[in-house]
């Protein structure tokens, strides 16, 4: 008990705790002295500046309170710090501050973990509501609130979810020691805790009824718990901005000797497009929430049209960040999909380069298509057509990618464990968001589809086609690398029969609906409209899902310490990080490899990818 | 070869069985407007590509699934086939070629439903939290939206708060509705029914109660409900001094998405005994309700707040209710015992 209590967790709660009150408080004394208002009833006590004030200190304080930039202030001071610290083993130190980028990635995943099970909650919750019209058991204002907060937790989740499969795996496949900043690494995830935090607070703060979009000028009106949304997103933000800048210098600096750009494994090309996204459009997203939260505590009319602002600016600034958005999140488990492919069907991954091409032109033509979400939004008319263009023409990359894993399966030989299942999986319900997909980029269509149930199911399906089920696969596949066990393959295996089927109905039901008259974000719905049964066919569906995902909880943390022991190359795979024992050891390679061959020449005999220097590993 | 062979033929089996299984589901509602035939026929296209990409990918892969299993004891590798470039070019340029002719048709629809008939008429619509009202040429304003059939119309739609987004399914085209900004909503309905508009950009609190009926009628129906509307208007207008039904009136257009009647608890305070009770606020102190009160709490609903409410950004003179409306709306709230 003593050990949570002083980890680095515990004291940064503590501190934003404490930062929280100091800045609320000073906010409040200035106010006083100046004869202003100073305690808000309606706002839970204090005014609405001092709780972001207070948000903000509180975010800062615990990056100070908890010692994660202390070795950077050491430095500035002319002080030694050491070069690694040497992590304790057993469970604490995914609770402590670690350089290691093992770690940080458990830490990143363990965290997304916690998010995915909060919003997932919430989701439950909501879906009850929505099983009978009417309202059952939550007001209209609990209901916008969690499944604003639902949009978002999951988001963030999604985010730090990536991180974490990025930072465990980069550094072990391109046969580096580490990320190239390992504090900056260590920053980066420790940044998302008190943004997650944040997030979270709006709970008590009268949440927020705007959806995680936080269109203004609804935004611009809503509860004081707005604030704390717009301030996590902005915090957590930082995360994924930093996080990406290090995979990208790691990537360009770090590789094994013999690396080539066309050697590397193709999840770190996927890595690679996913950061650069998310290194340079993070900004927008935070910028536009900045701008409606210095609207409401300023009176800067950014998008009030009273004051000459345009409400519609802000869809635009909002988008450029979100759609590309997408992307940071699929571009990984697709990644994932095109590296656990070749090793289950002990077959090449089919035109690699194009594969590796097809990411980086996702990720830049994703650039230019966001205001496909606008078309209905009163922005000029004729941009809605260069925008269909545009968007239309992700369907190319994208289709490569579908292309090269059929033809990567024909003719292979074709082994279906758990991980394979939840690939196959993904790629099914990822084919069926790209299927959902054109209809909506047409414009004509879109007039009709747009802030419907269809929309929810089209990215419902490419969500977990695109990141759900690669991720899972990616948890069941590189398990024992973290922990030297395997998962239970039974307990795997129910996991993703029960978890299929459910979720296609779910969605299939959802797009169903939509195209015959049900709205986005609704609390309720009109009985006339026939709807009942089929929500209650989703609802049963969501809670299967919710059930599944237990078992996957079960054997998750049962595996830990009771899973089969599994401490070699158990998926007899070609990648570097399976040709030294698990659990990994702590510097990853004691001796450096070279990159020899091709990563995917599985059928040849003799042709090996990496070579160790001096090989110790049997 | 075989297996090319069979896949080919199986694409071939199962992409018009799909369009067919799906432009047999029903999927949309019924066709009430010029534009949702348009609107279908894009769809309907959407479909045709939809049924064959799936086929395409969907076939191959669940037949290699079953063809291409592992055999039981087997542990080689499979036959060693990096790629293909030709391939890879052909599955590059193809869905380019296809991607760009369905933007073309994407314009082309967009462009059919767009198209503007110089005799439409104009209905201004104003949104608000949570109601739709509508004025018509003839100078009368209603709840409903009446539409003669087979006449384009355009609504001039503006709201008064936040942004909202009018939406007929079975007219099928939807357009948001900005503070500040007018934007427009060209429709030609041809089916007489009733159908309802829905808000359907998240707007608030009772964002999912936010609708209005919508009633296309014949031409002569149309015309005869018009005759009525101005004729029961300009009686109502001509009654001088503070009347209680033109305040009805006013409620429901502004009023009514809030404020219940019959005493039942909505976001804002009920009417129903408003009139000369006590009225308990936020910050302890009591009122009596009066005309002086609701005169200031009308015109600046933040200034003195009704315990256990918080202030609406909804303002009503900013929406346009005059000096005038607020007597007949104190006269209105009298009537309400």
């Amino acid at each position: 008990m003593k050990k949570i209590f002083s980890s680095t967790l515990a004291r940064g709660l503590l501190w934003q705790a404490v930062g929280w009150l100091v800045g609320a408080l000073f906010i409040t004394g200035i106010r006083a002295l100046m004869g202003l208002q100073a305690i808000d009833a309606s706002k839970f006590f204090f005014t609405e500046p001092a709780w972001v004030f207070g948000g903000l200190l509180g975010a800062l304080f615990f990056i100070g309170g908890s010692g994660i930039v202390s070795d950077w202030f050491k430095w500035a001071k002319g002080e030694e710090t050491s070069e690694h610290h040497e992590d304790p083993a057993g469970g604490e130190k995914y609770f402590n501050l670690s350089l290691d980028h093992k770690v940080i990635g458990i830490q990143y995943t363990l965290l997304a973990l916690a998010l995915f099970v909060i919003g997932g909650t919430f989701a439950l919750i909501f879906r009850l509501e929505l099983a009978h019209s009417g309202l059952q058991l939550l007001t209209l204002q609990w209901y916008n609130t969690l499944m604003s907060l639902h949009g978002i937790l999951m988001i963030i989740g999604i985010l730090l979810g990536v991180s974490g499969v990025i930072n465990y795996l980069v550094p072990m496949l391109i046969g580096a020691q580490d990320m190239a900043f390992p504090r900056l690494n260590a920053f980066s995830y420790w940044v998302a805790v008190p943004g997650a935090v944040l997030l979270l607070s709006s709970l008590a703060l009268g949440g927020f009824d705007t959806g995680w979009t936080g269109y203004p000028p609804l935004s611009a009106r809503a509860p004081v718990g707005m604030q704390m949304f717009f301030l996590g997103v902005f915090v957590a933000g930082w995360s994924s901005i930093l996080g990406a800048l290090n995979v990208i210098a790691s990537v360009i600096r770090m590789r094994a000797k013999g690396m080539t750009a066309f050697r590397m494994p193709i999840l770190v090309w996927a890595a690679i497009a996913t950061s650069l996204i998310a290194l340079t459009a993070t900004q927008l997203i935070g910028l536009s929430f900045q701008l409606v939260m210095f609207q409401r505590l300023l009176g800067m009319g950014f998008f009030d049209p009273a004051k000459g602002g345009n409400p519609v600016l802000f869809q635009h600034l909002f988008w450029f960040y979100s759609h590309p958005a997408v992307y940071v999140f699929v571009l990984p488990g697709l990644g994932v999909i095109s590296e656990l492919l070749p090793v289950f069907v002990r077959k090449p991954l089919f035109g690699y380069r194009w594969v590796a091409m097809s990411s980086l032109g996702i990720a830049l033509v994703g650039f230019l298509v966001w205001a496909h979400h606008m078309f209905t939004s009163g922005m000029n008319d004729y941009l809605r057509v260069p925008f269909m263009y545009s968007t239309l023409l992700v369907a190319v990359p994208t289709g490569v990618k579908f292309f090269s894993w059929v033809a990567t399966l024909w003719k292979g030989k074709i082994e279906t464990p758990t991980p394979m299942l939840f690939v196959l999986g993904g790629i099914i319900v990822f084919l069926l968001g790209g299927l959902s997909g054109p209809p909506n980029a047409t414009v004509a269509t879109d007039l009709h589809l747009q802030d419907t149930y269809w929309i929810v199911g089209h990215f419902h399906d490419t969500i977990f086609g695109g990141y759900v089920f690669p991720f899972f696969a990616a948890i069941y596949y590189w398990f024992p690398k973290a922990t030297g066990r395997r998962m239970n393959e039974t307990l795997g295996k129910i996991h993703f029969w029960l978890m299929t089927p459910s979720f296609l109905v779910l969605t299939l039901f959802m797009m169903r609906i939509g195209l015959l008259g049900m709205r986005r974000r609704i609390a309720d719905y009109d009985p006339a409209l026939g709807f009942d049964w089929y929500q209650l066919i989703m609802t049963i569906a969501g809670f299967t899902i919710a059930l599944s995902v237990l078992i996957f909880f079960i054997n998750f943390f049962r595996s830990m310490k009771h899973g089969e022991k599994a401490d070699g190359n158990i998926w007899n795979s070609r990648s570097p990080e399976w040709q030294v024992p698990s659990p990994m050891p702590v510097h990853n390679f004691d001796q450096p490899f070279e990159v020899v061959g091709e990563p995917y020449d599985y059928g040849l005999t003799d042709a090996p990818y990496i070579k160790f220097a001096k090989s110790t590993h049997k | 070869m075989r297996h090319f062979v069979i896949v080919g033929v199986l694409v071939a089996i199962l992409t018009p069985l799909t369009y067919i299984g799906l432009s047999s589901a029903h999927m949309m509602p019924v066709e009430a407007s010029a534009q949702s035939q348009i609107v279908d026929q894009m769809w309907n296209w959407d479909m045709m590509a939809v049924s064959f990409l799936l086929a395409l990918i969907v076939v191959p892969m669940f037949y290699s699934l079953i063809v291409f299993r592992r055999k039981k004891g087997d542990t080689t590798d499979a036959e060693h086939v990096e790629g293909n470039t030709k391939l890879e070019v052909t599955w590059t340029i193809i869905p380019l070629i296809t991607v760009l002719v369905f933007a073309y048709l994407g314009a082309y629809t967009l462009g059919e439903t767009r198209i503007a008939d110089p005799n439409a008429m104009v209905i201004k619509v104003r949104a608000q939290q949570w109601s739709w009202s509508f004025e018509y040429p003839d100078g009368f304003t209603s709840t409903d939206l009446h539409l003669p059939k087979d006449q384009q119309v355009v609504l001039k739609m503006q709201s008064s708060d936040v942004i909202h987004s009018f939406w007929v399914p079975e007219f099928r085209i939807k357009q948001d509705v900005l503070p500040g900004r007018v934007t427009d909503y060209r429709i030609t309905p041809d089916m007489i029914g009733s159908y309802k508009v829905r808000c359907a950009e998240l707007c608030g609190t009772s964002h999912a109660y936010m609708e209005a009926n919508v009633i296309v009628t014949s031409q002569a129906d149309y015309k005869a409900w018009v005759a009525d509307q101005v004729a029961a208007a300009q009686a109502l207008a001509a009654i001088p001094g503070p009347n209680a039904a033109r305040g009805e009136k006013i409620y429901e257009q502004y009023c009514r998405a809030c404020h219940s009647i019959d005493g039942s608890k909505g976001q804002s305070p009920t009417w129903r005994g408003l009139y000369g009770s006590t009225v308990e606020l936020n910050d302890g102190s009591a009122v009596v309700a009066d005309d002086a009160y609701i005169t200031e709490s009308i015109k600046q609903p933040a200034a003195k707040v009704v315990k256990g409410f918080d202030a609406m950004g909804f303002n009503p003179v900013n929406a346009g209710v005059t000096d005038a409306q607020i007597a007949d709306l104190i006269a209105f709230i009298q009537t309400l015992k």
